[in-house]
């Protein structure tokens, strides 16, 4: 006699693991069903955690509770801090990780998590009844029961894989592909694609001539994910080198075209224009003569490079060729060459904002199966549909982000509302409260959020609050405290800020763009052993708050304004085919993706700003 | 919060002539049941089994009983003005006509049209989009040359079309933006900030243009507001009169909404004048004095045209010229107007020709030399650009947007500044996308996506 799960969740890379582990620790009784226990989370494609927009997200999913920032940072062998040098919005971690640690830390985790069973097998079809989703059927023909079910197959829906002309299928390289459910699912009424990614050749450090590239260090004083007391930031660290093609690499790369899948009509999938094959790149932008390549190690111990920049599906002997010709490479071995891999997805717009299936009672969708790329991206859909799942099962009301309270929240709602024609990635130009959503203040969003769904831990939740309070007294007393002229001065003309004739607040030397929080300690010895008694987070975040007030008002003030469509409720009653004036294409989009609000049928794609003036003036506003 | 749930179905009536007796008037009918009901009260040809675009005599009849004999146009959807069923119905100009004939039609299953509700349906259904509605809106009301012009441009999508351009150029400026924000890690090259400085200040005087045009939007569409400055015997009124017979224009007298006072309005080339009755003004029997009441010099700075009129046969010179310099220190543009050459001496009119060569002789009870002021009124307006079909911005909702858009954009140029990194440039460049919006069309961020893949290769 199986035991009854409240949630299964098929697939164990990113999204699956946060879906598991979010559903378990609030309290639901999960299944975790994976084809290879042992390649639960495992980096697919670049050993790399974060960067621009992706690192927002990591902090957004480290407050909320979820696993990925802790996980990060346990297996991390490299920090930066990207864009340091432009403001804190642009402020984006990103974490060099070691490949192996990182899959075992979330074995790990996963394995320590009460209510987390695991099953080894490939699941070939979910059990539906009466519209609604009650288990799963594995390959052998168990059948496993649940109150609700997330998939997250990645890239393993009839993936096929493609080396020049040879293709094969699998859903990694070395592991087969998923069969069954693409088909069942099509069968049920949903709408399938198809999406291609790629990722480039692995190659031995040892073969490499690190005298030709440029060292790429970590920062100096390195930071992390997890806000969090569980990790540390690193005391040792490993660099990353940069390297360019040349006119001769182009070259070679350009004899194997015609046996190219990507050229000759083989691959149907639409690839990520932001993450092309260097043969895209080559083809597309044929005035540069260079590209750059990022050679990252793919652990602390492993000799494994992987070649960020050269993904590639020309012929291995193509491949070979043209990366002997960069710059470094001349002697490179090969552990194993570029692929191309198409799977299926199934477009996000048949969602609703909880990442449940609008067709399929408590199924729910997160991950590469809905046209999303990124470790990062798939891994805070898995902790919404997870955290969803649970919810819906315990009859909660559902958890939502919306778009000025995360990146999560921006991400979700483009899904669902403008679907995607390619891999989706996050930017921070999607998020139109950008100066809102900091890495810095992800805590300070999200985590009370967190805590009271029972995700994020006491632990949490106090040391947020203790960090709120600390907060508002520096920010007050700054505010209050003064500065003499003569106390000053000679600090300030050393700082090549203009001297004061009289008493100013430090608050207000603080919005001086030659002034920091370090500097203005600087100043004035009681102001410097005041300010000493606070944390480095709580001086950045006062710092962050202080400087860039009159920007983060103006945009709290747009999302307040924009947020007012938000509570435009459609009427129960609304037929969308009632307004002749709306373009085809709206009128099918709404009646397609039910938006609940008007703020919500603004960001349909095919649904243009006159559409939405037309509803407006329609229902009498 | 839920919306108020509206009806398209019902069939609405109402007058399309103004209130008022005239010779005929024309009662609109507009609803998918237009022509059912209008065939119910009919006698005449089976209104149902004619063609669209066809008229039609008979009589309108409440219970046999007739109210008045009509001609009936028919329009059949979508070939009408709100592209449902339509029926005018042409009946003589009787207030008791009129009320009878909507009666009779209320009766049948019509409903009383709201304000603008023919205009709303026609945007509705697809007829135009908003600008051009606000646009129908000013044309109905329209009752000048320019105003008419500067309408019908806006809703051929001119003042659209503008504004779309200067959006593309935005949208440009803040892809180089976002791909500098987005792509650190890629050796891609930007523009640099004097670029986005030069860019962002081309834009700003566009803007501005377009600001400073709604202030003359605003004189074609609510006329120039004008002042006969001048003792009560200068002339005041013949000049006024004579105006009005010259162009035949309606005098009207109308107690405007947002004006507390009556005035008058006369259409002079096209353009329209509105004389303003500054209460203070005409109390006073010396004019020009009172423009030294700051009460009455309000009223006077609310003109843009003062005509300075006096009588030649009973003003000093020293008492001219007193007067003028007070105008002068106004700086409203004026013309100085002497009146009743015919009685003048011939002396006077020498010395003064003399002393103020840009001075015009006339005689308002004579109607003579009116061409030359009306020329000369025309030369001061100069409204003359406005005619030629640029683009004029006369609506307030487009007019707050401009203002928006030019403060986002003074931000960004403080940013510049202030030398703040690029995400606080963006954020302003931003919201001036988003007012700017508010006029053609909402930004998405796909639009700056959009446009960076089309430009750029980006590698992860």
């Amino acid at each position: 006699m199986l035991p009854k799960y409240d949630v299964i969740v098929v697939g164990a890379g990113h999204a699956g693991c946060e879906a598991a582990h979010a559903a378990a620790r609030m309290g639901s009784k999960v299944l975790l069903c994976t084809m290879n226990m042992n390649t639960i989370a495992q980096m697919s494609c670049n050993p790399a955690m974060g960067g621009v927009a992706k690192g927002q997200i990591v902090r957004e999913i480290d407050a909320l509770g979820g696993m990925s920032g802790i996980i990060s940072d346990k297996s991390m062998i490299q920090f930066r801090m990207l864009n340091r040098s432009k403001g804190p919005a642009m402020w984006s971690p990103r974490s060099q990780n070691d490949r192996m640690r990182f899959a075992e830390e979330w074995r790990l985790a996963l394995e320590q998590t009460p209510n987390v069973d695991f099953w080894q097998e490939m699941v070939t079809n979910i059990i539906v009844k009466d519209g609604r989703v009650t288990g799963v059927r594995t390959g052998i023909g168990m059948e496993f029961e649940a109150k609700a079910v997330v998939l997250t197959n990645g890239t393993f829906l009839n993936g096929i894989i493609h080396i020049g002309e040879k293709q094969m299928g699998g859903g990694r390289t070395g592991e087969g592909a998923a069969k069954g459910i693409t088909e069942q699912l099509v069968q049920l009424g949903f709408e399938a694609g198809r999406m291609k990614t790629g990722t480039p050749p692995r190659v031995d450090g040892r073969s490499l001539d690190y005298s030709k590239m440029e060292e790429q260090l970590g920062d100096e004083i390195p930071e992390k994910f997890s806000f969090s007391d569980e990790t540390k930031p690193l005391t040792q660290q490993r660099s990353c080198w940069i390297t360019y093609t040349n006119k001769a690499v182009h070259e070679t790369l350009e004899t194997g075209f015609d046996r190219s899948p990507m050229f000759n009509g083989r691959i149907q999938g639409l690839g990520p224009r932001y993450c092309p094959s260097i043969e895209d790149k080559i083809n597309r932008f044929a005035e540069r003569d260079r590209h750059q390549i990022f050679v990252e190690p793919e652990g602390w111990n492993t000799v494994e490079i992987y070649v960020n920049g050269f993904s590639t599906s020309l012929p291995e002997d193509v491949q070979y060729e043209a990366m002997r010709k960069i710059p470094g490479f001349e002697n490179a071995k090969m552990f194993r060459p570029g692929y191309a891999i198409e799977y299926d997805f199934f477009p996000p717009t048949q969602l609703k904002i909880t990442l449940e299936t609008q067709l399929i009672d408590n199924l729910y969708f997160a991950g590469q199966i809905n046209g999303t790329t990124g470790y990062e991206e798939a891994a805070c859909q898995g902790l919404i549909a997870g955290i969803n799942a649970h919810r819906k099962v315990q009859e909660l009301e559902p958890f939502i982000l919306k778009r000025s309270d995360a990146y999560i929240g921006v991400l979700i709602d483009d899904l669902i509302n403008k679907g995607t024609e390619e891999p989706y990635r996050m930017f921070t130009s999607r998020a139109e409260f950008r100066i809102l959503l900091r890495q810095d203040n992800a805590d300070l969003r999200l985590t009370e959020l967190g805590h009271r769904i029972g995700l994020a831990s006491d632990q949490r939740l106090e040391k947020l609050l203790d960090k709120k309070n600390d907060l508002n007294r520096l920010i007050n007393d700054l505010q209050q405290k003064k500065v003499e002229p003569n106390d000053v001065n000679e600090g300030l003309e050393h700082l090549a800020s203009a001297t004061i004739k009289e008493k100013i607040t430090v608050e207000k030397l603080l919005k001086r763009p030659q002034i920091d929080i370090k500097s203005v300690g600087s100043l004035d010895k009681e102001l410097e052993s005041y300010l000493a008694k606070y944390s480095n987070d709580v001086l950045e975040q006062a710092e962050i708050q202080i400087k860039y007030d009159s920007y983060i008002n103006k945009e709290k003030a747009m999302a307040e304004k924009i947020s007012q469509m938000e509570d435009l409720k459609f009427p129960t009653n609304f037929n969308v085919d009632d307004i002749k004036a709306l373009s085809t294409e709206a009128r099918e989009k709404i009646r397609k993706i039910k938006p609940e609000t008007i703020g919500q049928a603004s960001r349909i794609s095919g649904v243009n700003p006159a559409d939405i003036s037309i509803i407006m003036v329609y229902l009498g506003r | 919060m839920s919306l108020a749930y509206q009806h398209l179905q019902d069939t609405i009536v109402a007058l399309a002539t103004p209130q008022g007796i005239g010779a005929i008037a024309v009662i609109r009918l507009s609803g998918a049941d237009a022509i059912t009901i209008a065939n119910k009260v009919f006698k005449g040809k089976n209104l149902e089994a004619q063609e669209s675009h066809t008229i039609h005599f008979g009589t309108i009849r409440d219970e046999g009983k007739i109210i008045d004999e009509v001609l009936i146009s028919l329009f059949k959807a979508p070939k009408s003005f709100t592209k449902e069923n339509v029926v005018e119905i042409s009946t003589h100009g009787s207030n008791f006509i009129i009320k009878q004939v909507i009666n009779v039609l209320l009766k049948h299953g019509a409903r009383l049209a709201k304000p603008g509700e023919f205009t709303k349906r026609a945007f509705l259904n697809g007829q135009f989009d908003l600008a051009q509605a606000e646009a129908v809106a000013d044309l109905i009301s329209a009752d000048s040359e320019a105003a008419h012009s500067a309408a019908m441009n806006q809703m051929r999508g001119g003042f659209s079309q503008e504004i779309h351009q200067l959006r593309e150029e935005l949208i440009h400026f803040a892809s180089m933006i976002e791909l500098e924000l987005d792509f650190v890690e890629e050796d891609v090259e930007f523009a640099s900030r004097d670029d986005l400085r030069k860019l962002i200040d081309k834009l700003l005087q566009v803007i501005e243009k377009l600001i400073v045009s709604f202030d003359l939007g605003n004189v074609i569409k609510n006329g120039v507001p004008t002042v006969i400055a001048g003792k009560p015997n200068a002339g005041k009124s013949t000049l006024l009169n004579a105006l009005l017979n010259e162009e035949k224009a309606i005098v009207s007298e109308i107690a405007g909404t947002t004006r507390d006072f009556i005035e008058d309005e006369i259409n002079i080339n096209g353009v329209i004048f509105r004389f303003i009755d500054t209460a203070g003004l005409r109390d006073t029997t010396d004019v020009v004095e009172a423009i030294g009441v700051s009460r009455t010099r309000e009223k006077m700075k609310q003109a843009s045209l003062i005509l300075y009129l006096f009588d030649l046969t009973d003003t000093s010179i020293q008492e001219i010229n007193q007067d003028i310099n007070k105008l002068e220190n106004l700086g409203i543009p004026f013309v100085k107007v002497a009146n009743k050459i015919d009685k003048a001496e011939a002396s006077l009119i020498d010395t003064l020709k003399s002393q103020h060569k840009d001075m015009l002789f006339i005689s308002a009870g004579k109607k003579e030399n009116l061409d030359d002021l009306k020329e000369r009124i025309m030369e001061l307006v100069n409204l003359d650009k406005f005619k030629t079909g640029s683009t004029v911005v006369t609506n307030i909702r487009h007019y707050q947007s401009l203002i928006s858009t030019k403060n986002a954009l003074n931000d960004v140029i403080n940013g510049l500044d202030m030398e703040v990194t690029n995400d606080f440039l963006a954020m302003d460049i931003r919201q001036s996308l988003h007012h700017l919006g508010e006029i053609t069309g909402e930004i998405t961020t796909d639009d700056l996506l959009a446009n960076i893949f089309s430009k750029f290769c980006i590698g992860k």
